[in-house]
């Protein structure tokens, strides 16, 4: 595999996701693939629907346990069993479900499963709240409904909480399943400053965007699955729109009929 | 901060006097039918139903099922369900009533009305009950049993575990001081009842003023001072109001001449002694205040929500749901059997049919009192409430003279009714 230029040759990637293997019944949703990822990077999760990117991801947030495979982080296995397991790896993810509880706010729902607590032990719902504003103000400063649950919120609205509670907690690992699918112009451009900005503080980023120009823009790898398996991974300066476009559609690295 | 404050100002300028207060409409809204009721039946029974010692009979009829109805707030948030709570009533009952006259006095040899047999007693209950509810809870949450099938089978079989125990015989009498929380027999009189009316104002005025400072301190919207003290002064007036109500309850002269002489004192004439507060209303308030910091101020709370509006959402954020569950139909046991001291307490001896039917009286109390089976919505206060209103259609349709089958009619209708009541209020809030 080619080597980016501005990653160090040999340095040891912040996640390895090894010959990741898993089935639903007699669905292979994931059959052998495996990524990398390094600090400061983007790399993209292309394929169509149902290609096996939403799973593969859960393998690694803990959502879901691999059939087989190894999960490599900073060079060392770890074990993720459970969505606690990943958190503790630092690892936060936006999920393409968004996973918000509805009949709570979006302090609580940011918050959610790290609650702030007061010294003697209860939930600090104002400091919550606080900070809730405190972050929204960066991801979205039009966000009023603060004390609403979120049911009461739009769908970007909901994202932004979504996006809100992976970036809050300082991960080093971000998983971004389709981040920007709900959301209007202005606020995906926010986000994909807020991309550009993790990135330049080293964290690793695997985004998943059906958006092939998004893609281009804020990756500088891609990895495109169909059907369960890995067709390629392919350095973004390298390859055009329409490679990406025919790696996903037609499962096939470019040129790699001539070589 | 200046973006949070620009909202409310805006709002302010269409909001009357009443919006003002920033009252909960809901808990408005049952208080209001449940004072309609009361007046309505008033009216019909000449002016007994709101009479002190009526008022009395009917704090202490509800407290067993309003007990259970806090916990069953947290099953049902869940998307649970639990058919299975008069059955443990009735077999922690059973054990206790064995317990306090079969295997302390004689078996173990402390003799009868032993200063300790009440505290082992209840002990020994409460540890049965939460077992059994952390096993149906296992089953439910490990094994994915529904909690229905599980609760179904919890129904049909403790009931007659109880049965087993104690040959289905009635076990009485029972133990003197444990006799005492079962509501008349165990008061706290005028004086100590005032002192803790007092300090439950104080505390409540106290717990709202923290509130509204740490609101402040973070800079968020406050209501206005006026509005704060007004809330206040009804608060503490409803506590003082509930305690003079209870106090306003008089011993019957005989039965307090009979107290004197038990003690060899000659009672003064013309003495009046109120029952005020009984035991088991200070256990109900006990566990509704427990529930409620539970409910809305610890993580356990916070994650029985959470579950409750999106189970997957509750796992992908790292929380236990199983283990959740678990603790959910064990503190579920636990009511049941604090439960069952009341009202085997009240009724003064453990009959096999205790707490039959309790099973729908709590759920029903639990529903009218906004619980939505949806899950992820409900109060604690909405079930006592809920509680509250059932007992005295009961107790108000019994006084009237109202036969038992348009009794049960009644019930069933308005059950139905306030659930759709709570429906329609959830749509002109926009919330579902
Ligand atoms: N929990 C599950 N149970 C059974 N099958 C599943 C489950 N989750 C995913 N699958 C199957 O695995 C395959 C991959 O699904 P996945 O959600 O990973 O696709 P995706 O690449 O994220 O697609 P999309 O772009 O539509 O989000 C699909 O065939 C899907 O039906
Ligand atoms: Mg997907």
């Amino acid at each position: 595999m080619a080597r980016n230029p501005h990653r160090n040759a040999g340095e040891t990637p912040l996640v390895e996701m090894k010959d990741i293997s898993i089935s639903f019944g007699g669905v292979k949703a994931v059959d052998h693939v495996s990524v990398d990822l390094h600090p400061g990077e983007v790399v993209g999760l292309l394929g169509h629907n149902g290609a096996g990117k939403s799973t593969l991801i859960k393998i690694l947030s803990g959502a879901y346990a691999m059939d087989s495979g190894e999960i490599r982080v900073n060079g060392n296995k770890v074990e993720i069993h459970t969505p606690r397991d990943a958190r503790a790896q630092n690892i936060e993810t936006i999920y393409q479900t968004l996973a918000l509880a509805d009949n709570l706010d979006a302090a609580a729902n940011l918050f959610l499963g790290r609650e702030l607590v007061t010294p003697f032990g209860l939930v600090d719902d104002a400091a919550m709240e606080s900070e809730c504003r405190k972050i929204m103000g960066r991801l979205n400063p039009n966000f009023r409904k603060f004390s609403e649950p979120v049911s009461a919120l739009s769908g970007g609205q909901r994202q932004s909480v979504a996006i809100a509670r992976a970036v809050y907690f300082n991960a080093k690992i971000l998983i971004m399943d389709e981040p920007t699918a709900a959301l209007g112009p202005h606020e995906t451009q926010m986000v994909a400053e807020l991309i550009q900005q993790l990135k330049a503080e080293g964290i690793g980023i695997f985004l998943i965007d059906h958006d092939v120009h998004a893609v281009m823009e804020l990756c500088d790898r891609a990895s495109v699955m169909k059907n369960g398996q890995l067709v390629g991974t392919v350095e973004i300066d390298d390859v055009t729109d329409d490679d990406l476009l025919s790696m996903i559609i037609l499962g096939k690295k470019p040129g790699e009929a001539a070589a | 901060m200046s973006d949070t404050t620009s909202q409310p100002v805006s709002q302010q300028t269409s909001r009357n006097l009443f919006q003002q207060l920033e009252l909960d409409m809901r808990l408005l809204g049952m208080i209001g039918a449940f004072v309609i009721l009361c007046i309505g039946f008033n009216i019909f029974t000449d002016g007994r139903f709101l009479t002190p010692r009526n008022l009395f009979n009917l704090t202490i009829q509800t407290v067993s099922v309003a007990i259970m109805a806090t916990g069953m707030v947290f099953i049902i948030v869940t998307r649970h369900i639990d058919l299975s709570v008069g059955g443990l009533l009735a077999v922690s009952s059973a054990v206790m009533a064995i317990t306090q006259t079969d295997i302390l006095p004689t078996a173990l040899g402390l003799g009868f009305d032993h200063p300790l047999i009440w505290v082992v007693t209840i002990f020994a209950g409460l540890a049965v009950g939460t077992l059994i509810g952390a096993l149906q809870g296992w089953l439910v949450g490990y094994h994915a049993i529904p909690a229905f099938i599980v609760t179904l089978g919890g129904f049909l079989l403790w009931r007659n575990v109880g049965w087993f125990m104690t040959d289905g015989q009635t076990i009485a009498p029972l133990d003197a001081t444990f006799l005492k929380l079962g509501g008349i027999n165990g008061t706290l009189g005028e004086f100590w009842s005032w002192v803790i009316g007092a300090i439950a104002a104080v505390l409540s005025v106290w717990g709202l003023w923290m509130g509204r400072k740490s609101r402040a301190a973070h800079g968020f919207h406050v209501k206005p001072m006026w509005a704060e003290l007004t809330v206040m002064g009804i608060v503490a007036g409803a506590i003082l109001g509930f305690v003079a109500v209870l106090n306003a309850y008089h011993i019957p002269s005989r039965k307090l001449k009979r107290m004197f002489e038990a003690r060899g004192e000659v009672m003064p004439e013309g003495l009046e002694v109120g029952y005020g507060l009984p035991i088991s209303v200070l256990i109900l308030i006990a566990v509704a205040v427990v529930m409620t910091v539970i409910a809305k101020r610890t993580r356990f709370g916070r994650y029985i929500f959470a579950t409750g509006g999106n189970p997957n959402a509750a796992e992908l954020s790292g929380i236990n749901t199983r283990l959740l569950t678990v603790k959910i139909f064990a503190l579920m046991g636990f009511l049941c059997a604090l439960s069952a001291v009341v009202a085997s307490a009240r009724l003064s001896s453990h009959t096999n049919d205790i707490g039959t039917l309790d099973e729908l009286r709590v759920i029903a109390a639990a529903v009218i009192g906004g619980t939505a089976l949806s899950g992820g919505l409900g109060t604690i206060y909405g079930a006592i409430l809920g509680a509250l209103v059932m007992q005295s259609l009961q107790s108000g349709m019994a006084m009237v003279g109202v036969d038992a089958p348009l009794q049960n009619i009644v019930v069933g209708a308005v059950l139905v009714f306030a659930v759709w009541i709570d429906i329609q209020y959830r749509k002109r809030l926009g919330t579902k």
